[in-house]
């Protein structure tokens, strides 16, 4: 059959920059002009995510702190017992924990965490927290037009990435952190969303700045206590300018001063309301301080702020960010003409990623790639989903088949985030595990439309007649439908 | 040629040797046991895939089927010799326990049977298998939860809990009546047959995912060992393991005083297009694992055996010639089996259409001369007490014309 060239774009659309078509999926209205459908999504602000019942940041580290300090007042006046270990620890978190449920109301299809009832454990506020962050996550993406609003966000949030392996802060805020730092930004400006993120309590604690202190500052001089550069060369390195692009380790050192104080209120609240981003003065090293061979006078927050807006416009970040979001959408190797292009978009722009995510849409690069990149498991996953006409409905199960997918939601081993090519997905654990949680899928879904017709509507305009076959000739539909979603057609985009 | 065959190998006085809780049952009406301190079992097994009736129970009277069946054809002497159920019928080697039960009056094999579904596509057949419907695509409930959902009030069969087996209940199960699910911790869904499919996929398709699933799968054997060994792992549902795993499973919860009464699984892998074999190989292997699901059944469900009837099924048979890869393609008739201290077994019960090109249907498949949906209302009505207005009515929508067959349960 003769491939239309619409129908080879509106593939494209919807699993290069998307996430899969759903059964209900117009294809025809986005074949019409797939370019365009993309750009109308991120005119719908359809990025942003506030579901009653999530909480914001500040809520959300309160209540941490809360449940930290009734621990610690029950371990202090309720030593554990041989005789009684965990029953007065359970009864007291608890209750804290009820009242902040009674605050929030869940979101409509929010896990019912069922943890306290089965076990008699207390429910930790963190996981609850992160379960519900999770599941509104999940129906987000489910429920998206392409999804392409989606992916991008997710990209974003990779690469200013925080990880739950920190510890309990980074487990509350994760979700928090994106909805508040991230999503506001895809399609504004890189500069907002670099000061929004690097500012941010959930940012600050994975990358310890709150433990930064400037030595010539009051605390400094009164604690000895000296720089932590954690945060600093991340920002160089990872977030704005990237590794080797010409700046040294007297940079780092200076970034790092420029942001000493950067911090949150704690729990005592002696410095605001606990929760929340501030600059705290005494940790701030004192002076003017020279960065990339410019020097930023002494101005409180506003030294480090006038630093981010130089880094997110530097040359060597524009090429950095042009060359990822290239390789992410495009391709492991990613058109040097494109990267090009988008390093200049970025550049005439001052960083307005929406101009840049235009370009991108609108370059022929784009999508003449041939479609060779494995999906990562969190596209595999929420586009099987929606291939499937399976809407979660519990986070856990989802959670899980991430974790063995080997893409834990918000928990990469380090601050530079999942790997983003194919050689990182498509080991031969990866593959066999990516089976696994297609066949427990194709299981578990009550969809009623016939394999073969789903073929068509999944993956039609490039289904191979190997994979019609093999979907045709499956011996069930459960197996049909893992065929389907594990056929090279669905898995590379 | 037709030939009528029922060949009861068990005499009513050989069958009253047995336990006594069946002696007390055999006696009683079963009509007039529907108040009383009956309380029947009842369990389907789905095999999905389509299985060859021909090579598990084998016309090895019929003088045309050796031909036909060629390299994949039962016989009854040479190395693994089949199992003589009568002079005309020899069941698959694999299925030692059935054999067992078959002489001891528990069990029975219906032939040449098949479901109102006449094409070849296995998602459609097992939709009309599962669904009781005439035709695919009609309802997302099945006949035997709409056969619970109708049941009198107030039997314990209706008191307790029915169970379906695996991750997800099969479609027979799904409908209006609540039902129990349970499956085997960490049951592996991506069973062998699906791995090598996609296997077979990316080698045609996609070399370097071709490459990093035949490793991945690799380490996953290895590391896997003797997989019962820990009582998680025991296997996919289209290995002998997993179907040995899953019954013993419904049969533990079965037996238990408040446990369920009905019971669905489906195993897997019966779509044998390539290297099917006969006496030994791929089918005879599944086959094993059957076997060993009914015989797991027979001793988990203990003295509750004696009034369990099984019945296994199948979307439909396969192609009464062998194809070019020595297997066979999709057909029509097949066989059904029924088990269980409950069955009046024994006996092969078909209206032998005969394997002359002229007899096949469509001139390639054995022609399916008893309608399934028989076989169940009959089970339906004579161990669960249905009536035919709701059988024809609510269970098998549209069946009217087909009647309940008598006498499958030993009364």
């Amino acid at each position: 059959m003769a491939l239309s060239p619409d129908q080879a774009l509106t593939f494209m659309a919807l699993n290069r920059f998307g996430l899969g078509a759903k059964p209900e999926t117009d294809l025809a209205g986005i074949a019409s002009d797939p370019r365009g459908f993309l750009k109308q999504e991120l005119d719908r602000k359809s990025e942003i995510l506030n579901e009653p019942g999530l909480m914001d940041t500040k809520s959300a580290l309160q209540a941490l702190f809360e449940q930290k300090r009734v621990e610690k007042m029950m371990r202090d006046q309720m030593p554990a017992t041989k005789d009684q270990p965990a029953a007065s620890m359970a009864s007291a978190p608890q209750a804290i924990i009820n009242a902040g449920q009674n605050a929030m109301q869940p979101a409509p299809g929010m896990a019912v965490n069922d943890m306290a009832a089965k076990d008699m454990k207390p429910l930790k506020v963190q996981r609850d927290a992160n379960l519900n962050e999770s599941m509104a996550r999940f129906l987000h993406a489910y429920a998206a037009t392409t999804g392409f609003a989606e992916r991008l966000v997710w990209f974003w949030s990779n690469h200013f990435c925080v990880s739950t392996a920190k510890g309990q802060e980074i487990e509350m805020t994760a979700g928090s952190f994106e909805r508040e730092a991230i999503r506001p930004h895809i399609v504004g400006s890189f500069g907002s969303m670099l000061k929004a993120v690097e500012q941010h309590p959930a940012m600050l604690y994975f990358l310890d700045n709150q433990q930064s202190i400037g030595p010539n500052s009051k605390a400094g001089q009164r604690r000895g206590k000296g720089l932590n550069e954690n945060l600093a060369r991340e920002i160089m390195e990872l977030h704005s300018l990237g590794v080797g692009s010409g700046y040294t380790q007297a940079d780092v050192t200076s970034l790092a001063r420029i942001i000493t104080g950067w911090t949150f209120v704690g729990q005592n609240g002696k410095d605001g309301e606990p929760g929340t981003s501030f600059f705290n003065a005494n940790f701030h090293e004192p002076g003017d301080h020279k960065l990339l061979g410019k020097v930023y006078p002494q101005n409180g927050v506003a030294q480090g702020e006038a630093a981010l807006d130089d880094l997110a416009t530097n040359p060597a970040t524009a090429k950095h960010i042009a060359f990822k979001l290239a390789r992410h959408f495009v391709s492991d190797v990613p058109p040097p003409a494109l990267v090009d292009r988008l390093t200049q978009t970025f550049m005439k722009t001052a960083g307005d990623l929406k101009a840049v995510t235009q370009a991108l849409i609108d370059s022929d690069e784009a999508w003449a790639a041939p479609p060779a990149k494995l999906k990562n498991p969190q596209e595999f996953l929420l586009s099987s989903l929606r291939a499937l006409d399976f809407e979660p409905d519990d986070p856990k199960p989802l959670l899980n088949a991430l974790n063995n997918m080997g893409e834990p939601l918000w928990r990469p081993s380090g601050p530079n985030g999942f790997g983003d090519t194919s050689d990182v997905w498509g080991s031969p654990e990866g593959i066999k595990v990516r089976l696994e949680v297609a066949s427990v899928m194709a299981h578990k879904t009550k969809s009623q439309t016939n394999p073969n017709d789903l073929v068509v509507q999944i993956i039609g305009p490039v289904a191979s007649a190997e994979t019609k076959q093999a979907v045709a000739r499956a011996e069930s539909k459960p197996q049909a439908l893992a065929l389907l979603l594990m056929s090279p057609e669905f898995q590379r985009r | 040629m037709k030939l009528y065959c029922e060949t009861p190998s068990l005499s009513r006085r050989q069958m009253l040797a047995f336990g006594g809780s069946l002696i007390a049952s055999s006696f009683i009406p079963k009509f007039a046991r529907a108040a009383d301190g009956r309380d029947p079992r009842f369990i389907a097994i789905i095999l999905r895939g389509a299985m060859d009736g021909l090579s598990a129970v084998a016309p090895t009277g019929d003088p045309d089927y050796a031909s036909l069946h060629g390299d994949l054809a039962l016989q009854l002497s040479g190395t693994n010799p089949g199992l003589a159920l009568d002079s005309f019928f020899t069941l698959n080697p694999a299925m030692s326990n059935f054999s067992r039960l078959y002489k001891s009056g528990q069990a029975a094999v219906v032939h040449a049977t098949a479901t109102a579904y006449r094409d070849r596509s296995h998602f459609d057949g097992q939709d009309v298998l599962e669904s009781g419907y005439a035709g695919a695509g009609q309802t997302p409930s099945g006949w035997l939860n709409r056969a619970i959902a109708a049941l009198p009030a107030g039997q314990k069969v209706t008191q307790k809990s029915s169970l379906a087996v695996g991750a997800t209940a099969p479609l027979i199960m799904r409908g209006p009546a609540p039902i129990l699910g349970w499956a085997p911790e960490a049951l592996p869904e991506a069973g062998d047959d699906l791995n090598r499919r996609l296997l077979d996929l990316y080698q045609h398709t996609d070399l370097k995912l071709a490459d990093a699933l035949s490793r991945g799968l690799d380490a996953a054997r290895m590391a896997k060992g003797d997989g019962m060994a820990n009582g998680k792992l025991a296997g996919g549902m289209d290995s002998a393991p997993g179907m040995r795993q899953a019954a013993q499973g419904a049969a533990r919860l079965m037996s238990a005083d408040d446990g369920p009464r009905i019971a669905a699984m489906a195993f897997e892998g019966w779509d044998t297009h390539q290297n099917e074999g006969g006496a030994t190989g791929r089918l005879f292997n599944l086959l094993t694992g059957l076997d060993g699901a009914l015989a797991d059944l027979e001793s988990g469900l203990g003295a509750a055996w004696s009034q369990t009837a099984v019945v296994v099924m199948t979307e439909f048979g396969r192609t009464a010639n062998i194809n070019g890869t020595e297997g066979t393609d999709h057909g029509t008739g097949t066989v059904a089996f029924l088990a269980g201290g409950a069955i009046k077994g024994g006996r092969v019960i078909a209206d032998w259409p005969g394997l002359k090109q002229a007899q096949l249907y469509q001139a390639r498949d054995l022609n399916p001369t008893t309608d399934l949906r028989a076989l169940l209302k009959g089970l339906l009505s004579d161990h669960l007490g249905l009536g035919a207005a709701t059988l024809g009515k609510d269970v098998f929508p549209d069946s009217d014309g087909v009647k309940p067959m008598q006498g499958l349960i030993a009364a």
